[in-house]
């Protein structure tokens, strides 16, 4: 009946630090399926950011098999991951990452440069991104004339441009007050239900975490069963 | 599709202060290149527009300039009746025996004085130089201890203009005339009366040099071939045009000298356009992890800074040009060692050195900007991104 959209079996990651090898995440086997909205939370340091990374295949596993939108990301070269990474996975990012020099419409505009749109099919994506995230008196602003909870719809609007299938977020309401990042979650919530994106996001903030259909939490770089949160996690 | 241009362009005006720097290292290198090139090529004009096409140079054996070359009348009798020379409307052979000395004149620059060529020549010299017009004043009077001057020689020495005196050899010397001679070097030399110079010069018998033209082109070489082979004269006989050609050399040490400053100039301003795009790359590190994630690739982030870095230069190179374009056309006058005397000649910053600056420029821009582009491309998604 669900499909699964993001699938991984015994996900590991381990960096080397100096003589020591750390293990950020320790045997994940993590199911999404089709049109969830995933929260993902734990301490700091448990493995949470690695995991959104290797889902989007920003980093590569240690160890194990992960299988997003069908897709086998162990097989693929890098300039494969990048294209599909354009296609089909939305990122938003806590520090909202605009490029400074570009306009909210160029900002948005961007991913689509390496799609096969025409400028006027680009400018009008872009455009209707950014009304739909309720910026579209703010085409011409640049970062810097926007505020943060602005930015970080801009940012959201970049991710979405694209039509991708998965949209995925660590910590967007990090940095926001709590009025805008009220704004931000709605936006995601809608992004969910109305236009069936697949989220996952990574929040420290339980209000936040309410907003989605699913919570999982991590510890010490493992991903603890459905259900199940780290054992002081309530006294935090 | 790839990286806007607009970003490098933005992101070049943003850091304003650094780019202008960086582009005006550049421009430098590129000026002083330029101005070499123009002097170069100004020297090079002014020699080629020289030589008439069908005239040859007859000197003494060894002798590698007028200066030094000596003939006689003798030999001069012999060599204008030699087949293959070209003859005037009076049915005159086109053969002028000339005398070349050196004197010193003193300008304001060079109080010090420099060496002029001067040139005692006949009718039938000035009759070969038909590219040379009087522009001002009159041409000298054979038989009168007078002169008319290049305009070049006019421009510079205070002394040597209309109703000067000149003093050399046995006294003095009026200046009748000025001599326009379009580029060529006649512009440098001063003329005046052969017999009168030989004279004062007590030369009567030592003169330097033979101008012949010939009929055609293939008469030339079947001439300098049976001139060269004459025992009595046993000369050194070649093209005008080959002779001025030697004297080009002239700029070589002047080149060189350019040359090596620009090449200096060029490595200290290609680190310094590496040294803003390394700071570039660096500043900008989570800009370029964010383009990745975008789905931009290694090759898209490398061209990128490498378009920017040759924007950069390109500001650079065109800025040099304005830098010297107002240098166009400005004389100026090199010594010639072959000839002790001072060719005055112009600059010429034509379209095509300008082009040759740009693309040192751009040549600049692409070795500095290459390394830290590459740096940019090699770059981890997450390294990238964890640099703030
Ligand atoms: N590049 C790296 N090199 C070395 N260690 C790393 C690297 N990236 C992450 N780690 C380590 O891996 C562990 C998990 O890191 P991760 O960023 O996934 O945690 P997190 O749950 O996102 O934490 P936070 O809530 O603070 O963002 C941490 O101990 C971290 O120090
Ligand atoms: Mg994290």
């Amino acid at each position: 009946m669900s499909e699964p959209i993001i699938q991984t079996r015994g996900l590991s990651k381990e960096f080397a630090r100096d003589q020591f090898k750390v293990v950020a995440l320790n045997g994940a086997d993590l199911t999404v399926d089709k049109g969830e909205f995933v929260a993902l939370m734990g301490p700091s340091g448990s493995g949470k950011s690695t995991l959104l990374h290797l889902i989007a295949a920003m980093d590569r596993p240690t160890s194990g098999d992960i299988n997003v939108l069908g897709q086998n990301l162990r097989g693929l070269s890098e300039s494969a991951i990048a294209k599909w990474r354009n296609a089909h996975i939305g990122f938003v990012f806590q520090s909202f990452n605009l490029l400074p020099v570009l306009t909210a419409l160029e900002n948005v505009e961007l991913p689509l440069k390496l799609t096969k749109l025409s400028k006027s099919q680009r400018i009008e994506h872009a455009r209707r991104a950014l009304e739909l995230v309720g910026l579209a008196d703010r085409l011409d602003h640049t970062p810097r004339q926007l505020s943060g909870g602005q930015e970080q719809r801009v940012a959201i609007a970049r991710a979405i441009v694209t039509d991708p299938d998965l949209l995925l977020a660590d910590e967007p309401t990090g940095n926001l007050d709590a009025v805008s990042a009220r704004e931000v979650l709605t936006l995601l919530g809608r992004l969910n239900r109305e236009f069936g994106k697949t989220v996952v996001m990574v929040t420290h903030d339980p209000h936040a975490a309410r907003a989605a259909s699913k919570i999982r939490y991590l510890d010490k770089g493992a991903l603890l069963p459905e259900g199940q949160q780290p054992e002081d996690w309530e006294v935090r | 599709m790839a990286i806007p241009l607009s970003y490098n362009l933005r992101n070049l005006a943003a850091r304003k202060t650094t780019t202008i720097m960086t582009a005006l290292g550049i421009a430098l290198t590129v000026a002083v290149l330029l101005s070499i090139s123009a002097l170069a090529e100004g020297l090079r004009t002014s020699l080629e527009t020289s030589g008439h096409p069908l005239h040859l140079l007859v000197m003494r054996t060894g002798a590698s300039a007028e200066l030094v070359s000596a003939v006689t009348q003798e030999q001069y009798g012999v060599v204008k009746t030699k087949p293959g020379i070209a003859k005037d409307a009076s049915g005159n052979p086109m053969a002028s025996l000339e005398l070349v000395t050196v004197i010193v004149l003193e300008s304001p620059e060079n109080p010090g004085g420099i060496n002029v060529t001067v040139r005692g020549l006949t009718i039938a010299g000035l009759k070969m130089r038909e590219g040379a017009r009087i522009s001002e004043g009159r041409m000298f009077t054979p038989g009168r201890r007078e002169v008319v001057v290049g305009k070049g020689i006019a421009a510079k020495y205070p002394m040597a203009r209309i109703g000067g005196k000149l003093q050399f050899g046995r006294g003095d010397w009026e200046v009748v005339g000025v001599l326009d001679a379009g580029r060529s070097v006649a512009n440098s030399e001063i003329f005046c009366d052969l017999a009168q110079i030989a004279s004062d010069q007590n030369r009567e018998n030592g003169l330097s040099s033979i101008l012949v033209r010939a009929e055609n082109e293939v008469s030339m070489q079947a001439l300098i071939d049976d001139l060269k082979a004459d025992r009595r004269l046993k000369p050194e006989a070649l093209s005008e045009k080959a002779y001025l050609a030697q004297q080009t050399q002239s700029a070589a040490p002047v080149r060189a000298v350019g040359m090596f400053v620009s090449v200096i100039m060029a490595v200290g301003s290609c680190f310094a356009a590496m040294n803003t795009m390394y700071a570039a790359v660096a500043r900008r590190s989570a800009e370029i992890g964010t383009l990745r994630v975008l789905g931009f690739s290694r090759t898209g982030i490398l061209a990128s800074f490498l378009i920017e870095s040759l924007l950069l230069s390109l500001i650079g190179g065109l800025l040099g040009c304005l830098l010297v374009l107002p240098l166009n056309n400005v004389g100026t006058a090199i010594g010639s060692i072959t000839t002790f005397s001072e060719i005055t000649f112009q600059f010429a910053v034509t379209p095509r050195i300008m082009a040759v600056g740009v693309a040192f420029a751009l040549v600049l821009g692409a070795v500095g900007g290459v390394f830290p582009a590459w740096s940019a491309a090699r770059k981890q998604i997450l390294t990238a991104l964890r640099q703030v």
